[in-house]
């Protein structure tokens, strides 16, 4: 391996070395200025220019993964020829300040400067205090925004959960198991917004004279009944149609959790409680259920967290209409559709505070996975 | 795990659950499928679940009922006996005919219908030329022959493939120097450094979209493949590096050991061994990255906005869901489009997605 060979220069004089690393490193830093400079103008050419749309795309991938290579060479190049006391100390930072750089601009200063404008009015220009919080916590809608919320975390939760379990129970009797799996698992490959499409002509409702394209309503007025706009009637409950996809789709996930988890329960113990006479619903519920409860807890958790953040399913069914708005699709309503600057991030600054329990408890979690 | 040979539980029991199962949550996507490539009068004018083969009525026989009927009275025909309103809803004879009333009591005809097998449905690639085409594409029904723009969904494709593949590529190698650093190098507040960048993970990205979005408009960078890229960068970085460094750092230290004594640099060794060695890591996060890139809809509508020709898949189907909400041959085929490339990504690469699940179950 090359890497491992030191580079053997020959005895050539001490001076002329000096002179010759001191001229690549101009050139190397001057190469870095360059292609700093390149890859960020080249990028505006490329944006306006008009060549073909493919010939684009494929110049913006090469462009955007390639260049953030090339800068990391440079840099690192341009440490190696200063003395090894700096280089030890300044190559930690070549290695991880870009990632602290992007997680601090992109997540941690945001909290803040969104907290900043949720103190301020509409546009901005006043200082109001905190009425905008006031506001978050007594109007109507924002209650309403609240109830869907506490709706998706109870029930997308406990369905998830359950459904999770039960085919991650039964698949792991089966021979089927690995077909089983992939299909339950597949909506997660789905975007929320095609996911949307999916239920939407399931729950497609036509006027009762026709034919019911959707399932539901087809399955409906098979039994006699009336067709309905099941997204539209009867709030809340009009929530738990939405929930359903969301159900849908995060099953897979707490499924393979969940497998894997039921699969490393020791099968002496299991084996011992069937000689014993335990049935199988009292194995699952008094030795399988209580050695995977911490499985149980973080796929809880997890779900909780992304149910708090649900955007896409509501705003592409409802809109938020019939009393389904929930933080995140209030939080876009209010900051680009009602201009509401201030309102806007004060709910933001709702749901990370919402979220906050969760994360002090995902990281001690992660200390406990630290000291095993 | 080997299955103990005398397990009590019915597996008739087990399987049947797990079939139901399993069909509630394959029947969704598979109407989709199927509807996609219907033709379009056919999707307004029967559920999809009718391509399924099932004996329809068809009519063998018709006839002008006899002028001199009683027709306020009990009719036989056909050996069906009805009155008028029993006719008018259709009578089964009792050889498994079914005589029907067409048409009002005086000048209606008699239509005698037997039950077929329906035959193959009909299946038209149109819907997905409708929708891919980014020109005039002409729409020609039965009497009716229409021109209007197609969805250009093609555009919208390659947007997504130029948005996502940068959006994953730069936060994993980020992500993979981040991680060789805190897990392999020492300076100082290492540890903590590494814990807020964790705790991190959970913030809402809602909430870092306004002042990012404020900055971009500046820097005139919304509206770019580059504003999405930087974006997913940073809201992935925090589980990129968290996956990461669990991998990274249980390397085995001989061999890094082994690299420093000979001399090689922090670089070398992170670009010849570390990266190498740690390909299942960097796959199981890339699948990951991937699909949510891909699949992401609230970040690509918040910096790409409405500028045209950059619009990436998500936001596409999303608009048409908006102006088309009742185009069922549009959306559906929009839609199958739209979760083409990732279902494949994930059928072959399924086994690094449950890995990094199980690695990092904290997203």
């Amino acid at each position: 391996m090359t890497l491992l060979n030191p580079d053997a220069d020959d005895h050539s004089a001490e001076l002329a070395r000096a002179r010759r690393r001191r001229n690549r490193a101009i050139l190397t830093l001057l190469s870095g200025i360059v292609a700093a400079l390149v890859l960020f103008e080249g990028f505006f050419i490329l944006r306006d220019s008009q060549a073909p749309k493919l010939v684009t795309a494929l110049f913006a991938m090469v462009w955007g993964g390639g260049g953030t290579a090339i800068l990391y060479l440079i840099v690192n190049q341009l440490i190696e020829f200063t003395s090894s006391k700096w280089q030890k100390r300044l190559t930690p930072f070549l290695f991880v300040l870009p990632a602290i750089a992007f997680v601090v601009y992109f997540l941690a200063l945001p909290a803040i400067r969104t907290f900043i404008a949720s103190l301020f009015d509409r546009d901005g220009s006043s200082f109001v205090g905190l009425a905008n919080y006031i506001t978050v916590f007594t109007e109507p809608f924002m209650l309403v925004t609240f109830r869907n919320n506490v709706l998706w975390i109870v029930f997308g939760a406990s369905f998830t959960i359950i459904f999770g379990l039960l085919v991650a129970a039964l698949a792991d009797r089966s021979k089927f198991e690995n077909l089983a799996k992939a299909i339950i698992f597949m909506p997660m490959a789905i975007s929320l917004v095609g996911a949307g499409v999916i239920w939407k002509f399931i729950y497609a409702v036509r006027d009762p004279s026709d034919v019911q394209i959707g399932l539901l309503n087809a399955i409906v007025v098979a039994l006699g009944g009336e067709p309905q706009a099941w997204v539209a009637m009867l709030q809340p409950w009009n929530n738990l149609f939405l929930i359903v996809i969301v159900v849908w789709m995060q099953t897979g996930y707490a499924m393979v959790l969940f497998s894997a988890a039921i699969k490393s329960v020791p099968t002496d113990i299991i084996e011992a409680a069937r000689v014993d006479g335990a049935g199988e619903f009292k194995i699952f519920f008094s030795i399988i259920i209580p050695s995977i409860m911490g499985t149980v807890v973080t796929v809880s958790a997890t779900v909780i967290i992304f149910t708090l953040k649900i955007f896409d399913v509501v705003l592409v069914m409802t809109g938020g209409q019939f009393g389904t708005d929930v933080i995140a699709t209030q939080f876009y309503n209010q900051y680009f559709v009602n201009r509401n600057a201030g309102l806007g991030s004060a709910i933001a600054i709702v749901l990370l505070l919402t979220v906050i329990p969760v994360m002090v408890y995902n990281l001690r979690q992660f200390n406990k996975r630290e000291t095993l | 795990m080997a299955k103990s040979k005398g397990n009590p539980f019915p597996r008739v029991f087990v399987n049947t659950t797990l079939v139901i199962i399993c069909l509630l949550w394959l029947i969704p996507t598979l109407g989709l499928f199927v509807s996609s490539f219907r033709p379009r009068d056919d999707i307004m004018s029967s559920g999809w679940w009718t391509v399924l083969p099932h004996r329809v009525w068809v009519t063998t026989e018709q006839f002008k009922p006899d002028p001199s009927i009683d027709r306020n009275g009990v009719m036989t025909f056909e050996g069906a006996t009805g009155t008028f309103e029993e006719l008018r809803q259709g009578v089964e004879s009792s050889d498994g005919k079914r005589v029907i009333w067409i048409g009002n009591k005086r000048a209606g005809t008699i239509q005698v219908q037997e039950q077929k097998w329906s035959g193959l449905p009909a299946t038209t690639l149109q819907n997905y030329h409708d929708v891919l085409a980014g020109k005039d594409v002409t729409i020609s029904g039965n009497a009716e022959e229409a021109a209007r723009k197609g969805e250009d969904m093609s555009d919208a494709f390659i947007n997504s493939m130029a948005v996502t593949f940068p959006a994953v590529v730069i936060p994993i190698l980020m992500a993979a120097f981040a991680a060789y650093g805190f897990a392999w190098m020492r300076f100082p507040g290492r540890k903590l450094v590494f814990a807020l960048m964790v705790a991190l993970l959970v913030v809402p990205l809602q909430i870092a979209l306004v002042p990012v979005l404020s900055d971009y408009v500046h820097l005139k960078l919304n509206g770019t493949y580059m504003s999405v890229w930087l974006a997913h960068t940073g809201f992935g970085l925090p589980l990129a590096v968290f996956l990461l460094y669990n991998y990274i750092s249980t390397l085995p230290r001989e061999i890094m050991e082994a690299a420093i004594v000979d001399g090689a640099s922090h670089f070398k060794i992170f670009w010849r061994l570390v990266l190498p060695l740690s390909t299942p890591a960097l796959a199981s996060f890339a699948i990951f990255q991937f699909l949510w890139v891909w699949n992401d809809y609230l970040v690509a509508l918040i910096f790409i906005g409405n500028v045209p020709g950059v619009q990436v898949l998500t936001m596409r189907l999303a608009d048409m869901v908006g102006s088309r909400g009742s185009d069922w041959h549009l959306l559906t085929a929009g839609g199958f489009i739209s979760m083409l490339l990732p279902l494949i990504v994930f059928f072959s690469l399924q086994r690094y997605f449950v890995r990094g699940l199980t690695a990092g179950s904290v997203k």
